[in-house]
């Protein structure tokens, strides 16, 4: 049994595609599509026109992904598993660049407690801080709003407008509202 | 020229071929057995050094070569359908699995048949039954890699690249168990070289061989019916092909 | 709106400089998260000591017959230790999403597979290597073939961490986990084993162990070569 069909869109430079939908109409599965990370029994995905396969490098050289699952290790602190993601894609690792991303989402302060101490909240922002390390052109984001308080969420909105603001591409399931720009804004649901 | 082999590549029009195929194999494998079984236990004449004890060679040694030779077709449908996101080779692949399990086996249970008489022994640490049993492990492997998802895509790439790191390590497991073999035993009775060969020895091994090449064709398109009837489940051409039938 | 430019740090493709840099990057993470649970890798290790400590319970342990098994059973112990850690090597990369994050970046993912290889190799083979002469003298091993069995070791440990990658890396989401994972491994250990444990039998029989040392190093040089791309492809498939 096919999840959809005939699901069809592209996404302008400076502009975030929502992906909305009830639970199991496959937003995380579209999302993984985009990511390149799973492939489509049916149909083509493009990166700046061109087909890509799962992996190829040319989608992997500008995607910033952040799925549902924490990605942190549990052994290493919140600075070193954001140090070590940072590095991972090529974005600045250095010391002060992951302080600072950290203490823009106001936790700075558990930048050296191991990751198994953290809280779901605090996960999510850890993950949350690549997006102010990372100058990625596309960022897939599932449910990045999960477990934040509203000031964490009024950072990533903030965050967001920034990235399409430089002409960055987003593509986010969310069920949660997201305050943006309607000019910027294009809405699919499953 | 002008046959589009690719045609055959999707399980809609393979199925009607494996499914016409496979009763002609299965047919030919039982006269061809009949006809070597014959020759082999009634014809052939008894053996000077080893007497009757190496009829089972009849058996013995096309199952053993069908076992080695089945992992390499194997590999080629998985190279296939890693290559090629295929599928129908995938499915063959998997069909051929149980087939050569079963003939590793059948190769270990007529060679431990054949060793008691002629060594003494069930289980002797040569090293053509080592690698065999080393074989059958291999297959027991892809087999268990299997059953160990739910998701048959999934299934089937990780099978298909286990068989081809497989198929480079067999040669290299056969060579280290025939060089741990030279070190550590005198040379014993070989279990395929027999002295001296009759003709009719020759021919009975030959008839047997093409039987077991039937059978094994024969119940893999078989199995690879079931297998297309399993995964494609609901889908409406495989409903449409029912009704044809 | 335009296309904008990007601002990655990374250069595109494959050149040495980005594959040691990969690499670089799989083993400091990996030893960092090693060094924090340091406790499970004394375990494997204790592990190791102890299989080879049991077999001399299994027999009259006079120093003839230790000697004659003692290259083997070692050997044996550090097949088994090695599977031991093997789910250590992906298993909770896979299970915590870090593997999706790794198998994404841009970076070459064989060259990130290799360097979380070799950090692998480097705290769960490493230490065999060490302990396996200290053993070897409780088995009546003379120094000579105390030395020749690390040797022989140093060059076929790395070959099972590199196997057992791909294994590790084919069994990620499966079900029948660990004895799975023995079950595909095993059989790809045995020319290893061979080689391995025949070098000191070799030299204890008279003969020259370099035939066998030789081949565990080609052996090393084909896994080194073809393994990662093989584990690369096989995270490829489980995250798919």
């Amino acid at each position: 049994m096919p999840l959809w069909r005939d699901v069809s869109f592209a996404v302008p430079w400076g502009s975030a595609l929502l992906v909305r939908g009830a639970n199991g109409t496959g937003k995380t599965t579209l999302l993984r599509i985009v990511a390149g990370l799973t492939h489509a029994d049916a149909g083509v995905l493009c990166w700046r026109g061109a087909p890509c396969a799962p992996f190829a490098p040319p989608l992997r050289d500008d995607l910033l992904f952040v799925g549902h699952a924490p990605a942190l290790s549990d052994e290493l602190t919140a600075a070193e598993n954001l140090a070590a993601l940072a590095s991972l894609g090529g974005d600045d690792a250095s010391a002060a660049a992951v302080r600072s991303a950290l203490d823009l989402l106001d936790i700075g302060r558990a930048a050296g407690v191991l990751a198994r101490a953290l809280s779901a909240g605090q996960r999510r922002r850890v993950l949350l801080a690549r997006l102010a390390l990372s100058a990625r052109r596309l960022w897939v984001l599932d449910e990045p709003t999960t477990s934040l308080d509203d000031g964490a969420v009024a950072w990533f909105e903030a965050t967001l407008a920034a990235h399409l603001a430089r002409g960055g591409v987003a593509v986010v399931a969310t069920h949660l509202p997201l305050r943006m720009d309607a000019a910027r804004r294009m809405e699919l649901v499953l | 020229m002008g046959i589009n082999w690719f045609r055959y590549a999707s399980p809609v029009s393979f199925l009607p071929l494996a499914r016409a195929l496979a009763p002609w194999f299965l047919a030919t494998a039982a006269v061809l057995g009949g006809i070597g079984l014959w020759l082999g236990f009634g014809v052939a004449p008894t053996d000077a050094t080893q007497g009757d004890a190496y009829r089972i060679i009849f058996i013995h040694v096309p199952a053993a070569w069908m076992a080695m030779f089945i992992y390499v077709v194997m590999a080629g449908w998985s190279a296939l359908a890693l290559g090629y996101n295929t599928r129908l080779s995938a499915m063959m692949a998997q069909a051929l699995a149980p087939t050569g399990a079963l003939m590793a086996a059948l190769a270990l249970w007529t060679g431990a048949f054949w060793g008691r008489p002629t060594w003494g022994t069930y289980w002797a640490w040569d090293a053509r039954m080592s690698s065999t049993l080393i074989l059958l492990f291999l297959y027991v492997g892809v087999i268990a890699l299997r059953g160990a998802f739910d998701d048959a895509r999934r299934a089937d790439r990780a099978c298909a690249l286990l068989t081809l790191v497989g198929v480079v390590n067999v040669p290299i497991i056969y060579f280290s168990v025939r060089w741990w073999n030279t070190l550590h035993q005198g040379s014993s009775i070989s279990l395929t070289a027999a002295p001296t060969m009759a003709a009719i020895m020759v021919t009975a091994m030959l008839v047997m061989t093409f039987a077991l090449w039937a059978y094994c064709i024969g119940v893999v398109l078989w199995r690879v019916q079931a297998i297309v009837a399993e995964r494609e489940e609901g889908a409406p051409w495989l409903a449409r092909t029912a009704v044809a039938r | 709106m335009t296309e904008p430019a990007t601002a990655r740090g990374l250069p595109a493709g494959a050149d040495t400089v980005s594959v040691l840099a990969a690499l670089r990057w799989g083993l400091a993470r990996d030893l960092a998260i090693a060094f924090r649970s340091r406790n499970e890798l004394v375990v494997q290790l204790v592990f190791f000591v102890l299989v080879a400590s049991l077999f001399p319970l299994t027999l009259a342990p006079e120093p003839g017959t230790l000697a004659m098994l003692g290259p083997g059973v070692l050997w044996v112990a550090a097949l088994l230790s090695s599977l031991l850690a093997l789910p250590r090597l992906f298993g909770r990369d896979f299970d915590d999403g870090t593997l999706a994050q790794v198998a994404l970046s841009p970076r070459p993912l064989p060259a990130l597979v290799s360097g979380k290889m070799l950090a692998h190799w480097l705290v769960t083979g490493l230490p065999v290597v060490v302990l396996a002469p200290v053993l070897g003298a409780a088995y009546r091993l003379d120094a000579a073939a105390g030395a020749l069995l690390a040797a022989s070791l140093a060059l076929g440990t790395p070959i099972l961490s590199l196997l057992g990658g791909i294994v590790g890396a084919l069994t990620l989401g499966a079900r029948g986990g660990s004895g799975l994972a023995a079950l595909l491994a095993l059989p790809l250990y045995v020319p290893v084993l061979i080689f391995g444990s025949g070098a000191v039998a070799a030299q204890a029989a008279g003969l020259s162990a370099s035939p066998h040392l030789s081949l565990l190093a080609a052996g090393l040089l084909l896994a080194g070569m073809a393994a990662p791309f093989a584990a690369a492809a096989a995270i490829r498939i489980a995250l798919d």
